[in-house]
């Protein structure tokens, strides 16, 4: 693929050194030169190595999730049916219960158990006498009240630390009840942030999911869309777009997703992975033992929407399909053209910085960009150094005892279901230059002098704000007030706000119009009051009256 | 009252040396309370004359929130109160939760209230320090003395160290200090010169040098203390000694813990120089 170009020649971005030297100064030896490895100034050219993925230093605010949240909430909570019964006391799962803004549409018929939150709600005496026999009651139960295809149990902190085997419970149960029944070994300790869940939720879905129903689906081509959550509807826009090129969209893993499509999941002809971080796993796993190719998409912008439906059409090599793919960009991106032209002229030139997530600090990069506004600053959450290097760092990547915790799984070719016809496709491919299992990371899409900080804290917030006073900054919920408070307004890209979707060329112009909004309201210069800045009234004491 | 722990390692003889003690005080007409914080549920067998015992634990789990003071305190030798704390089945759980859990549950049903007029509550622990739960009687002033019983067998000696670390934690926070080491003899060469020396290190004291005797096993087959069993017998006089001496007892230390190479120094000069 042609390397993407720059679309605005704007001035070149100040060098940020001084402010890094004023961040570490703040922090005790240990910590700065710890921390000096995960603020990086970028420089596409030289291939700057970052520090990610490492154990939080204590008593820094992170953003950082724990290890349940990335199995549970991110991964299989979008499923919406499956009964997912958290094994813990009642916040862990109440405080998950639908806080992604993750939508879904079950139809007509349609199981959804979304709506519900499901706990064992562990008391003290099933802390001391263990929690087996009641969480194997609260499947039972979940099983009579909903007769659900599946049930999986998340394990909390304290299921590890008391020992309860929710794998022999699963197993137990799945041979009493006759379904599917399978347990998350993801208690939030796990890990150095929610990542550590996001594999172990790969994982079991791989084994215990993926490849029980080998039924082929029609339609001409079928596709997989992995790390895509549909938050405020994203995926059912995107959704139309493959319908409209004709291609059967079996499993999204796992917005707007059904059990059902995941255990057929490995029947498709291409897999392509959206959130690169989260779901790279079951992609790596699929080509291993099904031969399924993967290459990575973006759909955040309107170019990257474009030249990912471009990519999909080379791949098919299918003429009708190419054709379908450039009439649905010309009459998408007369919209889109549309609605830049009336923001630019409130964005243009503004600075923006995000700090989110394990790809969303870099798909958004190129809305930005398409409103001619600057990312000056960005950085992960809970990436690892291939999502902002690119996976050429992939073989050299340091395994610290904290990902050595997580179980790596030795995935084997299945001889019966291996797809060799898509093995040779891809090595055709690949001699057409086309390129496959491909992810070039975060910074060499940067502009040089950029500041790349990993796993930021709200201290380092705090700083670069004050360097470079941007019209925005993306974050989550954590910081948003925060953030505010210094006059900047935050968009979350976790859940949106109350907004999306931002996928695809619709959401793109959903997008730019909420930006323009959010960047041009007055009401942040007026933050401090009146009388901060100037006296409103003048006097003087009065002498003593006795 | 007087609230006092007996820790050590496990099997050193901590209940036995805690139930003929107690055995020892209630003849000397004090009111005393034995708590056991071990999932066997085995603390008091010897003043109750047999495992009779519904344990705090497993009465929560069957009434529930209506738990009487009575229906887990059990009147023993000499009108000793006795309570098993008790605990999950082996491999499931979290006993040191249990535990905690337990003694909260006595604390609020006003086991230790004043008008009870307690002399002594001594909480037995199963084990070594191993984790907060089993921790929890030198946590929060539960407990303001704490008794180890040791012998001179080397992870016996490297238990005890072990536990003055656990008491040296706690006591910086709160009021829990070492009343002394308890040698429970089990005729290793040298013993009570090298506990003595252990004791003088950890800065506390040799309390009383228990000997070993076949009675104490014989009185525990019969499911009594030796005091209940054979009162006129020698082995009754040395717990009836160790009683007076906690009674008496005025000091109370923060310990000193050994270096481990220090503790090896020890065994190798009290132990194999002669």
């Amino acid at each position: 693929m042609a390397k993407k170009t720059t679309k605005t020649s704007s001035p070149v971005l100040p060098d940020p050194t001084e402010i890094i030297e004023e961040i570490l100064a703040k922090y005790p030896n240990k910590v700065a030169k710890k921390r000096s490895k995960s603020i990086v100034i970028n420089d596409p050219e030289e291939k700057s190595e970052v520090q990610a993925n490492v154990r939080t230093i204590p008593g820094i605010i992170t953003q950082r999730g724990c290890c349940y949240a990335g199995c549970k909430g991110v991964v299989l909570g979008p499923t919406r049916d499956i009964v997912n019964i958290t094994h813990g006391p009642i916040g862990c799962g109440f405080y998950s219960w639908l806080t992604r803004r993750n939508q879904t549409d079950p139809g007509p018929e349609g199981e959804n158990y979304m709506p519900y939150c499901f706990s064992t709600d562990m008391q003290d005496s099933n802390i001391v006498f263990g929690g087996e026999k009641k969480l194997a009651q609260a499947i039972r139960e979940a099983y009579q009240i909903f007769n659900p295809h599946a049930i999986a149990i998340f394990s909390t902190c304290p299921i590890g630390l008391i020992g309860d085997d929710v794998h022999s419970v699963a197993k137990e149960m799945k041979a009493e009840l006759g379904i599917n029944v399978f347990g998350f070994s993801c208690e939030g300790y796990k890990g150095v942030s929610q990542s550590a869940g996001h594999h172990i939720a790969n994982n079991k879905i791989f084994s215990n999911v993926v490849g029980l129903d080998d039924t082929i689906r029609d339609g001409k081509y079928r596709v997989n869309l992995l790390g895509e959550y549909n938050i405020g509807g994203d995926a059912f826009v995107l959704e139309k777009y493959f319908e409209e090129l004709g291609i059967n969209l079996v499993a999204t893993y796992s917005g707007n997703s059904s059990i059902h499509d995941f255990e057929n999941s490995h029947t498709v002809d291409l897999n392509m992975v959206m959130c690169h971080r989260s779901i790279n796993y079951i992609a790596e796993m699929m080509e291993i033992k099904y031969g399924v190719p993967w290459f990575k998409v973006n759909f955040i912008g309107a170019e990257a929407t474009a030249k990912s439906l471009r990519k999909i059409a080379e791949y098919f090599e299918d003429e009708e399909m190419k054709a379908k793919v450039e009439e649905i960009i010309a009459r998408e991106m007369l919209e889109v053209e549309k609605a830049l032209k009336e923001v630019k002229p409130k964005t243009e030139g503004k600075l923006a910085m995000m700090f989110v997530g394990g790809s969303r600090a870099h798909h958004y990069q190129e809305l930005f960009t398409e409103m001619g506004m600057e990312t000056v600053s960005a950085g992960y959450e809970f990436a690892h150094r291939d999502d902002y290097e690119g996976r050429h760092v992939l073989p050299n990547l340091k395994v610290d005892a904290d990902s050595r915790n997580i179980e790596e799984l030795d995935v084997q070719k299945d001889e019966a279901k291996y797809r060799q016809e898509l093995a040779d496709k891809k090595a055709g491919l690949v001699e057409k230059g086309y390129t496959f299992s491909d992810y070039d990371g975060m910074m060499p899409e940067m502009k040089k002098n950029a500041l790349v900080i990993d796993d930021i804290s709200h201290w380092e917030a705090e700083k670069i704000i004050e360097f470079y006073k941007p019209a925005i900054f993306c974050a989550g919920i954590k910081e948003k007030y925060v953030i505010q408070k210094y006059g900047v307004p935050l968009k979350q890209l976790h859940s949106y706000d109350y907004g999306g979707p931002y996928a695809g060329f619709k959401g793109a112009i959903n997008f730019y119009n909420e930006i323009s909004r959010m960047v041009s309201a007055t009401i942040w210069s007026k933050l401090k009051a009146p009388w901060k800045n100037e006296p409103v009234l003048v006097g003087k004491f009065a002498d003593a009256p006795y | 009252m007087r609230k006092v722990a007996i820790y050590g390692k496990g099997g050193i003889g901590k209940s036995t040396t805690t139930q003929n003690t107690v055995a020892g005080l209630a003849e000397m007409g004090k009111n005393v309370m034995v708590v056991g914080c071990d999932p066997k549920a085995d603390s008091t067998r010897l003043l109750l004359g047999g495992l009779a015992q519904k344990t705090v634990l497993d009465t929560l789990r069957e009434e529930g929130e209506d738990v009487e003071l009575d229906d887990v305190i059990k009147e023993g030798y000499g009108g000793t109160r006795c309570v098993e704390s008790g605990g999950p089945e082996p491999g499931v759980g979290c006993a040191g939760r249990g535990i905690i859990t337990s003694v909260n549950l006595l604390e609020q049903l006003g086991a230790y209230e004043e008008d009870l007029k307690l002399d002594y509550v001594f909480y037995d622990v199963l084990g070594d320090v191993v984790c907060g739960g089993f921790a929890m009687p030198m946590r929060e002033g539960k407990a303001q003395e704490i008794y180890i019983v040791v012998s001179g067998e080397m992870m016996a000696m490297y238990a005890a160290n072990n536990i003055c670390k656990g008491i040296v934690k706690f006591a910086e926070a709160g009021e829990v200090r070492l009343g002394g080491l308890i040698c429970n003899s089990r005729k290793v060469d040298n013993e009570e010169a090298m506990i003595e020396e252990l004791a003088k290190r950890l800065g506390t004291q040799m309390i009383h040098f228990v000997p070993r005797d076949n009675m104490v096993q014989r009185a525990e087959i019969n499911r009594k203390t030796v005091i209940d069993y054979d009162p006129s017998h020698g082995q009754a006089d040395e717990y009836r000694a160790l009683a007076k001496k906690i009674d008496e007892n005025k000091m109370f230390v923060v310990p000193k813990p050994l270096e481990i190479e220090d503790l090896e120094k020890l065994l190798i000069d009290f132990g194999i120089l002669n």
